[in-house]
């Protein structure tokens, strides 16, 4: 069973039903950057500039997709690791930003941050870019066409897959992976 | 002399480009179903029947099977009976070419401005000379997921075996989720500093599983895929008993007062594709 989550969410109060190691199954709309995009946001706040999109209650997903062959609107748009957008984070999350989603652990900062604001963070499925792109209805690119793969998108996505890592009361799925591993060994 | 056109090099490298991010080698395919058959642990099964759905995908549809299509790593055997001109410049031509026809992303940017080179180029080509008259080419695209995961340790010889399991062991481990497991573990045990970073690369290119030709370096290649397995972090490091598909070592005699160590991590997504012309 897996908790079905639309985006951008009308009401938060679904997250705080999420626990560690939940599947959840993604409906809606999603924004899509990465590294550069990332950068670029942050130096506009820095210069008080207004975002070109709104990120209140908005899923931002780490993926640089591959370019869309003819006939399809996306290309392998997998995760892309989370760790890197650690630095920008907290203050997405500040703003209104909901979830986060990539692959691999997050920084304590950003944990913390999830928790203060009620956010989310969760994990695809890594290396699983043709799959997933067969999840995705449509794509466009809101800001950045310059960045290429790394421009700002927004995504359509219908029953995309994720796992709940961090959910806001706390917790997270990898760490209490390695303490089970750790009882094992 | 046999002399190899340098537009049939470009031709090849095109093609193999785009096949290396389409598919997996069987044997990759193979480990991936394996490993599925030893997990109960459900979220390890799911990840792995996506991870497989995807090839099965990716075949279909001719996506890539990774929105990371890697910077490109080319590795080239060179019989000295073969004539090649202008074999660096044929090489990333096709190497452009299969990014162009393949639909392949731009994964490369200069490295202080990270402005994206637009073309996925420069590869990164490794050149040796072997006896012969063929000329092989190994296509590695490299995801960096795994890539920056991996470590050099220039340990005292005083560490030994220990000391170099502990390494490999800690790399992985610390690696956990990011690399995208499970992974294939690279390792170059001697030789000096650039020579152990560049043997953790090349014991990727031997078929997936097949032990080293030496008894001991086998055993520790056994020991150590055991041991990794027993970290728990499972496929994606969602929990499970497959954390890595296989490790392979490659050593080189060292000075007798150097034991360096590198570990090159590289995802489940191991794509390799090996032309011979």
């Amino acid at each position: 069973m897996s908790t079905k989550l639309v985006f951008p969410l009308k009401d938060r109060k679904i997250l705080r039903s999420l626990k560690p190691g939940d599947l959840v199954s993604i409906y809606g709309r999603v924004l899509a950057a990465r590294d550069a995009t990332h950068r670029r946001l942050l130096q506009m706040l820095e210069h008080n500039e207004p975002l070109p999109v709104s990120l209140r209650n908005q899923c931002i997903y780490y993926v640089g997709p591959t370019p869309a062959p003819p006939g399809r609107v996306i290309g392998s748009a997998g995760p892309t690791t989370a760790y890197r957008m650690d630095a920008y984070t907290p203050r997405l999350l500040e703003l209104g930003l909901a979830a986060t989603m990539g692959k691999g652990p997050r920084g304590p900062e950003v944990k913390e941050a999830i928790m203060k604001y009620g956010a989310v963070y969760l994990a695809t499925f890594g290396g699983a870019g043709a799959y997933l792109s067969e999840r995705i209805q449509a794509a466009r690119v809101i800001a950045f066409p310059e960045l290429g793969p790394e421009a700002l998108f927004e995504l359509e996505v219908e029953d995309f897959p994720a796992v709940v890592i961090n959910p806001p009361s706390g917790g997270d799925y990898y760490e209490e992976v390695r303490k089970r591993a750790g009882r094992n060994l | 002399m046999r002399e190899i056109e340098s537009q049939k090099i470009k031709e090849a490298v095109a093609r193999g480009a785009i096949e290396a991010c389409r598919d997996l080698p069987p044997e990759v395919e193979r480990a991936l179903k394996e490993a599925l058959s030893k997990e109960d642990l459900p979220l390890a099964r799911r990840a792995l029947e996506i991870l497989l759905e995807n090839v099965k995908t990716a075949r279909k549809v001719g996506l890539p099977l990774c929105q990371d299509t890697g910077i490109p790593v080319v590795f080239v055997r060179i019989g000295e009976d073969v004539q090649v001109k202008n074999l660096y410049e044929a090489i990333e031509e096709g190497l452009y070419l299969g990014f162009k026809e393949g639909y392949l992303r731009a994964s490369v940017c200069e490295v202080l401005s990270r402005r994206n080179t637009g073309t996925n180029t420069p590869g990164v080509i490794h050149c040796e000379i072997v006896p012969g008259e063929e000329l092989e080419i190994f296509l590695l695209p490299k995801g960096c997921g795994s890539e920056n995961m991996s470590r050099l340790a220039m340990l005292p010889p005083s560490a030994g075996l220990e000391g170099i399991k502990n390494f490999v062991i800690e790399t992985v481990s610390r690696a956990g989720a990011n690399p995208c497991p499970p992974v294939v573990v690279g390792v170059g045990i001697g030789g000096n500093f650039e020579t152990a970073a560049l043997l953790s690369k090349k014991a990727l290119l031997r078929p997936l599983a097949k032990p080293h030709p030496e008894k001991e370096v086998a055993d520790l290649e056994e020991e150590l895929l055991l041991k990794i397995n027993q970290l728990g972090i499972g496929p994606l490091g969602l929990g499970g008993q497959t954390t890595a598909l296989a490790v392979h070592i490659e050593t080189h005699p060292s000075h007798i007062a150097s034991l360096p160590v590198a570990v090159n991590i590289q995802c489940h997504a191991h794509r390799i594709k090996r032309i011979v012309l």
